[in-house]
């Protein structure tokens, strides 16, 4: 039995009772060297960070610009070093691996990256053939003789024709065509998770979906773990399984898709459903309900809840940032009021103003 | 709209680029005083093109060919026609009755000045102001566009802010001498859901409190739907169907406006199977004596792909390129899982 099938077994079972493949715990990472009394210094990334990404699964990362996404994937292929915590891979502990054996496990494709700018991230001068080739002559697992037939396999995964696609540059192709290739040059060594950072944010609506139920149909037929970093909620909801949304360095919610984004405990959470654009007008919070009174109170830089300034239920208890605590349906938020906010929204109908 | 003259009027233009390949062809429409339009449409579809030959930004290659683009007078301003101006008719419109913000914010600020510095220029160059003067009144219009300790803003540099307030200190410039029209093209893509929001609500806000037109231009319908008041949807350098949003969003009559709200953002958390458009575009200037969307339709007949497809008055202000109009509502918006599944295998085969 491959590798492969092992997993559709394991899938068989439901993706919750399968043992996650990636367990990050009490993640740090930090950019700039810790000054005495503040912690993990003024370059902190990610700040205890805990995440599970099971066989099969789709787990979506939000999160606003500098919040910690990138710096997950980034520390998880092991491209920047933790300050704290641990990363459990299949069971391995990443940050035991040291010279050649951390190299081996980069090189062996198990992990893959996918970049938002397809065109920035494939090198202009390869082409299709080499450019999903390469991943697997640096792996060196697979003979010779059956890489290209792996080749032509992987673009057929992505829905694209090996004939012609094999000899172009990624010039000669669409921004939907350039991303699907950068998908089959991630998934040519068959790994078992596969991190996508933003992967449809440079691509037009219609394309969008394309790649994302491209990643839909991927993660059933390889049995892949998908974390999916983007800012789209409601394609996210379309496909995810499962969302973590970051705020500044803290993962503050994290649960099933759509019991988060349909009944958010965290307030942060609630203002990014409540900000998405929706073609329907349907009844929900607006932004407005959310954002703070005007001339709320000043929270200390460290040591308070990350999103207390810009939290219209912060209070007394919010100097002290909360822990991420279990929430019913395998839910959880790091708030001291998770959940309970609601009950203190205003529901007089205040045209749409904005923020003073 | 009744009582003036609309602020911008733009009839038959077409806009070709390279080596005359005609990539928007015989756009018209107009915007009235106050009024907010949507420009919707994917890459490729003369979007861009159209806002920039508008603002007299033709990349080196493009040229207008035909068509008019006047900018409207009213009380105190007079009529301009902006096709084939000379430089100087643009330095008088430009920055004064046209304002324009972008996507990408950073590259249009100074990055060695600080935005304060940026701002009052404007305000002394084109409004004419004493340096005192538009030091305060930049402090002002920071305040207006929301910005939060808009007297420490005005000595910071680009860098320190972050893309949100960028975009706020650019729609402050554009807004500084009264313009009569703010073209926002793709001016909150680069944004997170949040920021976005706000920016929109505060381009609402500066219409209703300045009577600001606004041209809004993107590739996302959800963005248009809660800020404009009417939407122009192109396809392939054409406009393919327009009318008021309420009416375009509720019962699409264009199949290409239908597959845009098939795959357009909904307000909904439900795990659903994400709807595609199959296909590609057409490439700019490439010859289609139909309709430029048929090979992508799953609407479409011989009818549709022997001869010009003439853009038809539906009443009611609304207007779509379709022969099948009233065919078309009753539809599937977009292609079955099947049909995908089929064009994604083809693809490649037949580009």
């Amino acid at each position: 039995m491959t590798a492969t099938q092992e997993r559709a077994v394991a899938l068989e079972k439901g993706p919750a009772r399968v043992a996650p493949l990636l367990r990050v715990t009490g993640l740090s990472v930090s950019y700039a060297p810790p000054k005495k009394g503040v912690g993990l210094g003024t370059g902190a990334a990610l700040t205890d960070a805990s995440l599970d990404v099971r066989p099969g699964e789709i787990v979506g990362i939000v999160g606003e610009t500098g919040s910690g996404k990138t710096t997950l994937a980034r520390a998880t292929v092991g491209l920047v070093r933790p300050a704290a915590g641990r990363i459990e891979f299949a069971g391995q502990d990443m940050g035991a691996l040291r010279g050649r054996a951390l190299r081996d496990f980069r090189r062996s494709g198990q992990v893959q990256l996918v970049f938002q700018d397809p065109l920035r991230s494939l090198d202009p001068d390869l082409t299709v053939a080499e450019l999903v080739r390469e991943p697997l002559d640096v792996a060196g697992t697979l003979p010779r003789s059956e890489r290209h037939e792996r080749v032509a396999d992987s673009l057929r995964l992505v829905g694209l024709d090996p004939e012609t696609m094999l000899g172009r540059r990624p010039r000669e192709l669409s921004g939907g065509q350039r991303q699907r290739i950068s998908l089959a040059r991630a998934i040519s060594t068959r790994p078992q998770l596969l991190f996508c950072d933003e992967p449809v944010s440079a691509l037009d609506v219609s394309n969008r979906n394309l790649v994302l139920s491209l990643l839909d149909r991927l993660r059933t037929e390889l049995g892949l773990a998908v974390v999916i970093i983007a800012h789209d909620l409601s394609s996210l909801a379309g496909i995810a399984d499962r969302v973590a949304v970051f705020y500044r360095s803290r993962v503050v919610e994290q649960g099933p898709i759509q019991a988060v984004l349909e009944r958010p405990a965290h307030p942060y959470t609630g203002l990014l459903t409540a900000s998405a654009p929706s073609v329907t007008q349907v009844d929900r919070l607006r932004p407005d309900q959310l954002r703070p009174e005007p001339g709320a109170r000043d929270w200390p830089v460290h040591g308070a809840c990350v999103f207390a300034a810009r939290c219209r239920f912060a209070h007394d208890a919010c100097v002290e940032q909360p822990p991420s605590l279990p929430l019913a349906g395998d839910r959880e938020a790091a708030c001291h009021v998770a959940g309970e906010w609601r009950a203190q929204l205003t529901t007089d109908h205040r045209p749409d103003t904005e923020e003073s | 709209m009744p009582e003036s003259r609309p602020v911008l009027e733009v009839s038959d233009l077409q806009v070709s680029v390279g080596d005359h390949l005609v990539a928007v062809h015989d756009v018209s429409f107009a915007i009235g005083r106050g009024e907010s339009v949507g420009l919707v449409g994917e890459s490729g579809s003369g979007k861009t093109l159209t806002c920039r030959a508008v603002l007299g930004l033709l990349p080196a290659t493009g040229e207008v060919d035909h068509g008019r683009i006047v900018l409207g007078g009213g009380e105190d301003r007079e009529a301009v026609e902006l096709t084939g101006a000379a430089r100087a008719t643009w330095n008088q419109v430009r920055g004064t009755r046209l304002g324009a913000v972008f996507q990408d914010s950073a590259s249009y600020l100074n990055p060695s000045l600080t935005v304060g510095h940026q701002l009052a220029e404007q305000l002394r160059v084109k409004g004419g102001l004493a340096r005192g003067a538009a030091r305060a009144r930049a402090v002002e219009l920071f305040a207006e566009v929301g910005l939060h300790d808009p007297a420490s803003v005005f000595h910071q540099y680009p860098h320190q802010l972050s893309g949100g307030m960028q975009q706020r200190v650019l729609i402050a410039i554009a807004i500084s001498c009264e313009p009569e029209l703010l073209i926002a093209d793709e001016a909150t893509t680069a944004l997170d859901v949040v920021i976005q929001a706000e920016i929109l609500a505060l381009l609402r806000r500066l219409r209703e409190t300045h009577g600001l037109s606004l041209l809004l231009v993107t590739h996302d319908l959800a963005v248009v739907a809660e800020t404009c008041q009417r939407i122009l949807v192109m396809y392939g350098g054409q406009v393919v169907e327009s009318g008021t949003t309420e009416e375009v969003l509720a019962r699409p009559k264009h199949p290409y406006t239908q597959a845009l709200m098939g795959v357009a953002t909904i307000g909904t958390w439900e795990r659903r199977a994400l709807e595609v458009i199959p296909g590609q575009p057409p490439a700019a200037g490439e010859e289609m004596p139909g309709c430029r969307f048929a090979p992508r339709c799953r609407w479409a007949t011989e009818a549709c792909v022997s001869g010009p497809v003439p853009l038809a008055d539906l009443g009611a202000g609304r207007a779509a390129r379709c022969v099948r109009v009233d065919d078309v509502l009753d539809g599937p918006a977009t292609a079955t899982a099947q049909e995908i599944e089929h064009a994604t295998e083809l693809e490649g085969a037949t580009t």
